[in-house]
This record gives C-alpha cells, structure tokens and sequence, in this order.
C-alpha cells in the first residue's frame, strides 16, 4: 500500500426491516379481545394454587399445571412500583424514538396476583406513589394490543 | 463420579466505549489469545469452546460458526449460549460442566459484546415477550429503576445510599487497567448526574462497552501442566423465578439472588458469607443492585444494604471488598460481563490481580445477573474440592 490509511469503516444497516407474527395463544387472545371489544380485564386462575395470572398465561409455573377458568379481573388497581423514563432509545417495535419523558408503573389490578405494565399520566415522580389508585383509560380505535389501554390515570390527586 | 475443574488461565480486552479497529470475531482473538498465553498452551490443546453473547445486540445470529477464526473453535465442539446479562456466567458454568463431565479436559469459555454496534435499550426490548413487555418496557435501565423504587419502598433506602455504591465500583476501577470507566466520582457527582430513568441516574449506571473475555477450564487430571496456581470452582448454581418483565416485583427481594447462593454455601459449608467468602465479584448493574444484593447474598439483614456499603466493609480492606475491578458500573460488555467476574475472582486467588489485589484470598464469590431477574453463582477457591459440586 502506498501510505497507511487510517480511516475505519461502518456499515449501517439502514431501513432493515424483519416482519414477524407472533403468536398470543388461546389465553392471550381472549385477554385481548376482551380489552379491544369490551374494554374489560380477564385474568386466568389455578386450579391448584388459586393464584390470578395478569397478562394471562396456560401454565403456572411452580404447580406446572395447565389453566383454564378465566376470571374477571377490575380495570382498576394499584401501583407496585413506578420509574419516569428520561433517556431517548429506538423503540424496536417501530424504529423510532420512543417520545421521552414517560411514567411508567407494575400495577396490580383489583382481583390478580401478578402485575403488568402500563403507562401513566404523570411524569412528576414527586407526584407519584407507591400503593397509589389508579384506573385504565382506554383508546377509541383499539387493534387487540396492551396499547388499546392508552394510559392508567392516577385516581387521587 | 465427575471431575474437579480448576480456572487455569485467563485473558481478558481493555474494556472500551467503542473498538471501531476491529470486527466482532477479531476482538474475540486479542482475548483468546491472551488466555491462551495465559494459560501456556496453543489452540491445538483445546477439546472444547464454550462462547456467549447476545446475538440481537450484534444483529449477528450465528455467532459460533461465525466466528471459529478467531475463537479457535475450527474444527472442535463449540457451543454458543445467549442468557441476557449473565450470559458470562452462563457460559462459565457450562464449561465447568463438560470439564466436570469428564468427557473434556481443556475447554476455553468466552464471552464477548460490541454494545457499540447497536441502540443498547432498543435490542434488550427484543428479549422479551412482544405482547406483554415490548410496548411498555423501556429496557434494563428502566427495569432496575422500578426495582430501585420498591427497595427505597419497602426499606427505606436512599438514593444517595446508592450513590456510595456508584462511587465505591468507580474508585476501585482506578486499580484496574483494563476497566472502561476511569473516574473519581464524589457522592455530590452522583447525585447532581441528570436522571435516566427515575430514581436512577446517569452516574447510578452501567456503562455500554465493547470487551471481550476468555477464560480457560481444566480438569483436576492435567491441572499440574499450567503455570499458575488453580482457581478451583468449589460449586455453581443458577436460579429462574419469572417470564415477563412485570413479575419479578411480586417478590419483594430478589430470590432468585438468595435461592442461588443459599445453594452454594450449604453445598460448601459457608454459614457466615461476609466473614467467610474473601473477595466478591459481583453482577451489579446499578448502584441500587450493591445494597439490594447484599441482603439476598446473606452479607446483612434484610434492609442492611446501605448500613453495610457505608461501614467500608465491601470497599478495599474492608470485610469483603466487593468488586476489586471496578464490576458492571465501570465496564459492562454485556457477553464478557459475568466471565469477567468469573476471571478476576481466579485472578484474585492466584494472587495475580496486581493494584486491585484483596490479600490472602482463598474463597472468592462470583455471580451473574439478567432479564426477568434470574441469577447464577460461582464459588471459587484456593484448594481443590473434596469433589464435584453441580
């Protein structure tokens, strides 16, 4: 080579996209139509242990039995934990930046015994609380997703 | 009956915020080569390779074939194992298993990441369920900061008693050469550091790094041909509670970090980890995880965590110093990250682990830390074992 080059090369993947199509299984999709269609929770309960599974799932992991009796559970619960997210990231879901900031919470509805995710109205964490109220608010165009919930509104403010 | 494995050799790269000079399989080879130096023997004396990453942080999906040049791999068994933050242990204790299987004498564990190379938050998110976490989760630093909410909850702790964490892995990375972050952090910078996700703020966190590691096992029958002292693995354990992001704050401790060691310590006799275990090398991520933790590996009572960073027992010279290296918070190449821990703990009791040296370690503690809150565990130590302990 006629002189040392110093310049190190990057390739950038570009507008790669990969589609997939994931499966939400029986359970998963009664969950989801229920929220799209009737705007309503259902959890799925152990025959052996009794415990309510929100997101729903077929199996519970220490009985290891399979479950089947969908039980109603309250659009309504409370926090178990909550951060407020500040830092920008691509969301992989669209390949975007995820708009910053946002709170986020655990919640445990009203009538299950595990929690799930969901977004909340409010980005003061001083504002917030451990143990507080709170109540989904739900989109008026809904697809079958956890985002046909578009926040949980705080009840005690 | 199984064999008795020892750590025989190490290698390890300078931890890095970027390695734009070399490809993925070629950062893998500085450390294979340097561990394989370490360890006085060539590629030819190896009979298996064990390698790790997370492949989505890459974009790179078969790893294993993918990089035989460099890892050494050509033409022998190799396989590839991708656990989320402790993948570094995992491929640790799965080389410990074919060495203890008997079925392998030399076999060189690897683990390695580019975090560069991709939107670290954007590629954790793809690790977990699309349905029920990817709409909502904003990746590990969010993930710790709801676990940091709950502790200061349920225990009272501070943030400013996690920053005595983020400060005390910071100092002891100055010792080490081969950390990524070299700074002196005050508790005022911690705490004056903007937040990423509250209550967790920038100075609370892990780097992203680019690093490799290589770490190589031997079976008690051809231990005698290495030069250095052998780093025995006393007993290994590993423990998974949860699927989905949300499930973990059911527990109000992190069992699967108590679960796990609980094992290795009444597998090996330990009763009291503090004063017994000399020198831990701990997957802490951020600094809440560095008073948490503590309580779930037996060192204090629940809610003690901040009482026993403040006394100095885990820095340097203290009961057990934690971290001699600098841990996660100063260099976290996500695939080499737990055998990193796995490799400074072998270092320690070789008496090899230069200005970050714990004098007189015989028993050292390692562990690994990933997604749904899951938990692996190595115990190390300075005299072989009475036998294999799985």
């Amino acid at each position: 080579m006629a002189e040392e080059r110093k310049e190190l090369i990057k390739l950038e993947s570009g507008e790669a996209e990969q589609p997939f199509r994931w499966s939400a299984g029986v359970y998963g999709s009664r969950f989801l139509t229920e929220l799209r269609d009737n705007k309503r929770f259902v959890g799925v309960r152990c025959p052996r242990c009794g415990k309510v599974y929100v997101p729903p799932r077929n199996v519970c992991g220490p009985c290891f039995v399979e479950l089947t009796e969908l039980v109603p559970v309250s659009d309504e619960g409370e926090i178990v934990t909550f951060t407020v997210v500040g830092f920008g990231f691509v969301d992989p879901s669209t390949g975007k930046q995820k708009p910053v900031p946002y709170g986020y919470a655990v919640i445990k509805l009203d009538g299950a015994d595990t929690y799930i995710l969901h977004y909340l109205d409010e980005t003061d964490p001083q504002k917030i609380k451990v143990g507080a109220r709170v109540k989904a608010v739900f989109e008026e165009e809904r697809t079958g997703s956890m985002l046909d919930v578009r926040h949980f509104t705080l009840l005690d403010r | 009956m199984g064999k008795r494995v020892a750590v025989v050799g190490v290698g390890m790269t300078k931890q890095r915020s970027s390695r734009p000079d070399v490809n993925g399989q070629e950062l893998i080879n500085e450390a294979v080569r340097a561990a394989l130096e370490d360890a006085g023997i060539s590629r030819r004396d190896i009979d298996a390779v064990v390698i790790g990453n997370m492949d989505h942080f890459e974009g790179i999906n078969y790893v294993d074939t993918w990089s035989v040049d460099g890892s050494g791999a050509l033409m022998k068994p190799i396989m590839k194992l991708t656990t989320g933050g402790t993948t570094g242990t995992t491929v640790a204790m799965a080389a410990y298993y074919h060495v203890a299987s008997g079925l392998f004498q030399r076999v060189l564990a690897i683990g390695w990441e580019k975090n560069s190379e991709s939107d670290t938050t954007g590629a954790i998110i793809t690790a977990f369920d699309p349905f029920w976490d990817r709409p909502i989760f904003a990746g590990a630093v969010a993930g710790l900061a709801l676990e940091a909410t709950q502790y200061m909850h349920l225990t009272g702790a501070t943030e400013e008693d996690a920053a005595y964490v983020a400060v005390r892995e910071r100092r002891h990375a100055l010792n080490n050469p081969y950390a990524h972050l070299h700074i002196n952090l005050t508790i005022e910078d911690v705490m004056n550091s903007p937040y990423l996700s509250w209550p967790v703020k920038m100075g609370d966190m892990c780097p992203r790094t680019d690093g490799a590691c290589a770490v190589v096992f031997a079976s008690e029958d051809v231990v005698d041909e290495f030069p250095h002292r052998p780093a025995w693995i006393l007993a290994v354990a590993d423990r998974h509670l949860w699927s989905y992001t949300s499930d973990p704050y059911v527990n109000q401790a992190l069992e699967t970090g108590g679960w796990a060691p609980k094992e290795v310590y009444d597998k090996v006799g330990i009763r009291d980890p503090l004063k017994e275990i000399d020198v831990a090398e701990l997957y802490l991520p951020y600094s809440f995880a560095g008073l948490r933790y503590m309580e779930s590996l037996g060192f204090c009572e629940r809610g003690g965590g901040p009482a026993l960073v403040r006394s100095g027992a885990t820095d340097m010279g203290g009961e057990c110093p934690v971290n001699p290296s600098g841990g996660v918070m100063s260099s976290n190449a996500i695939g080499a990250t737990g055998l990193l821990r796995v490799a400074e703990c072998a270092l320690q009791i070789q008496g090899r682990a230069g200005d970050r040296q714990v004098p007189d370690v015989e028993i050292a503690l390692a562990t690994g830390f990933g997604g749904c809150f899951w938990s692996d565990v190595l115990l190390m130590g300075g005299e072989m074992p009475e036998k294999p302990r799985g």
